[in-house]
């Protein structure tokens, strides 16, 4: 479905990918991973071509997207930002329709369906309570939200989600993470970063793990995530756990605690509780 | 019933039904009322003025031009005063202001900027220089007017130009691109002015102020297929240019080159700005007020604000006008005029809706 073939890209002497090359199925959810500016976004962005890569290619349903016109590849890629926002008080409603845009033709081109089916996002969503509110005035965890809902009204074989639950509450983040678990069972491939190691365990059917220095891992998050990879990237912070079954990547120092506590050793220190 | 189901199925084709709550039937009702308080004040501002005629005079010479009637059965004072000269004054106004405030919306929504006006790109210092150049050496630019035009287009060319780097024209590059553009010509108005005679000073600083003092029928002729036709044009791209102010790589996204659109629009945009301006002198306010106060009925939906702005263009410069040529014996330059009335109401804006307009 994805295929990408070892990206290289640079910002001014300063290089951020150098030969990524990874590839997706189609129907999976996979996660990609990995620490802040190793070129997650810049990775989103070279297969999307809104950056030109300097070397490698990237290939969508076997097409390479360097030859493909920005409306043929809206029609099978969509994209939801981490964050955006414009200076006009678009209504939610419109800005759900608006990821409608690739399909339209004529003068205008709404057509009723483009409408229900914008509508239907927001269903999905739970965000229908929203449609008549500004986009720009609401809460960075909302404008998400209703990101995600144009992603799914344009309606596209694959899409892409740069951290689509970072801003967003805990309820949400699952909710978040479900739909895309049920948007991939319809046949759809998504490609989604994020920066909690648990959510990509427990969600994606594949991780990618990228550093500067390439692609660190790449296979199901039980092969993938472990104590190994997230030192590497992590700088020794956290392990991985198992309680009643799930996978569970904590914190060293909450688990050095618990250790601590468990043997005795602060108990009867007053500054520290031992709950 | 058969009419009304027609024209429903006229308004689903173009993308203008009410489905779900886009309440799309009460902003083309918004639409309608604004388009009758055009006629509503084209039909007055034709009674007005100093010349006290009755207003069944008045009618008559209007509806026998506009009926094919017959002419010569008019009073020749009539048929001059009415028919030659407020007639295609009114015109010229709706046809400039709707110009401008078209164009205002245009660039606001490539900038994503709402304190954009249309003149962002140096179009009018352009077009000065070129009036300018006009006024003081009238054997080598014989035509003032064509003079303005040309110089007006060059200075957004060279501007755009400027701006694009690889392939790319980002927003803020081209503002100060245009910037920069727009006071090298300030400096070569100011050097003109600097040089020319009294009489010759005189005419440029009149000319800036902008007025509609001999509008002819021939100047409706010039612009009005330029400005029909631009805005048909750019109220079709409406849906593109909502997306296209969402942002670069939105666009992209959602399937819009920015970069062919962003070409396209700002090239109409200009156009009609410099057919404006070169007709009628530099005239501020209306490009940059009229889509705020349609974005503040409509919503910010480009297929609705190009039109509404089109037409509320229109009505204000038509307002200013004949306040212009009817409140003393003199005439007062309507840019004067526009900048008086319009100040105040970006005050209101800007106290009131500031937070819902300006984000």
């Amino acid at each position: 479905m994805l295929s990408v073939n070892d990206i290289h890209y640079t910002y001014q002497n300063f290089p951020v990918l150098s030969g990524v090359s990874f590839s997706v199925e189609q129907g999976e959810l996979c996660g990609l991973f990995g620490p802040n500016g190793c070129g997650k976004t810049t990775l989103f962005k070279c297969c999307l071509r809104f950056l030109a890569a300097h070397k490698g290619t990237v290939h969508i349903n076997g097409e390479d997207v360097s030859k493909k016109k920005v409306e043929e590849l809206a029609k099978i890629v969509s994209y939801v930002p981490q964050e955006h926002k414009p200076p006009f008080p678009y209504l939610v409603r419109e800005v759900v329709l608006m990821g409608r845009t690739p399909h339209l033709g004529g003068f205008f081109g709404v057509r009723r369906k483009d409408k229900e089916i914008a509508l239907d996002a927001l269903d999905r969503l739970e965000i229908s309570d929203l449609a008549d509110r500004p986009y720009n005035q609401l809460s960075g965890g909302q404008r998400q939200m209703v990101l995600i809902a144009r992603a799914i009204a344009q309606d596209t074989p694959i899409m892409f989600l740069d951290e689509p639950t970072s801003t967003l509450d805990f309820h949400n983040q699952m909710k978040i993470w479900e739909i895309m678990r049920s948007i991939t069972e319809e046949g759809k491939t998504i490609l989604a970063c994020s920066h909690d190691p648990n959510h990509v365990a427990w969600f994606c059917d594949r991780v990618i793990v990228i550093s500067n220095s390439g692609v660190v891992a790449n296979g199901h998050p039980r092969d993938v995530i472990n104590n190994e990879i997230l030192d590497l990237i992590y700088k020794d912070t956290c392990s991985v756990r198992s309680t009643d079954g799930v996978r569970m990547v904590m914190p060293r120092c909450i688990i050095e605690k618990k250790e601590q506590c468990s043997s005795g050793i602060l108990a009867e220190h007053p500054d520290h509780s031992c709950k | 019933m058969t009419e009304t189901t027609r024209l429903k199925r006229l308004l689903e084709r173009m993308g203008y039904d009410d489905v779900g709550g886009f309440s799309e039937y009460k902003k083309i009702l918004i639409l309608l009322v604004i388009a009758a308080l055009m006629f509503i004040s084209a039909l007055t501002a034709v009674v007005m003025g100093k010349y006290g005629f009755t207003v069944l005079d008045v009618y008559q010479t209007v509806f026998t031009h506009v009926t094919f009637g017959d002419v010569s059965a008019i009073e020749k004072l009539n048929n001059t005063i009415i028919w030659d000269i407020r007639a295609p004054r009114i015109l010229l106004t709706l046809f400039v202001g709707g110009a401008l405030a078209i164009a205002g919306a245009v660039f606001q929504g490539v900038f994503r900027n709402p304190l954009v006006e249309p003149y962002i790109l140096g179009v009018s210092s352009g077009a000065a220089f070129g009036a300018a150049l006009g006024i003081v050496f009238p054997a080598i630019f014989f035509s003032l007017q064509l003079s303005a035009f040309a110089f007006g287009s060059i200075a957004v060319a060279v501007a755009y130009l400027l701006a694009r780097v690889r392939g790319e024209t980002p927003v803020v590059t081209l503002i100060l691109a245009g910037v920069i553009v727009g006071s090298i010509f300030a400096a070569l108005v100011s050097l003109l002015k600097y040089l020319s005679t009294d009489a010759a000073l005189r005419e440029i600083v009149f000319w800036m102020m902008g007025g509609f003092y001999y509008a002819t029928w021939n100047d409706v002729r010039v612009i009005a297929p330029v400005v029909i036709i631009g805005f048909i044009v750019l109220w079709a791209l409406g849906w593109k240019l909502n997306i296209l102010s969402m942002g670069d790589d939105e666009a992209r996204t959602l399937g819009v080159n920015p970069e062919r659109y962003k070409f396209i629009v700002i090239s109409i945009a200009t156009a009609v700005t410099a057919f404006a301006v070169s007709l009628v002198g530099i005239i501020a306010w209306v490009g940059l007020m009229m889509p705020h106060a349609s974005r503040i009925l409509l919503g910010p939906d480009n297929r609705y604000v190009i039109p509404a702005s089109f037409m509320m263009g229109g009505i204000y410069l038509m307002i200013c006008d004949t306040m212009a040529r009817t409140l003393t014996n003199a005439e007062i330059p309507v840019g004067i005029i526009a900048s008086i009335l319009g100040a105040p109401y970006l005050c209101y804006l800007l106290r009131n809706k500031g937070r819902i307009i300006f984000g």
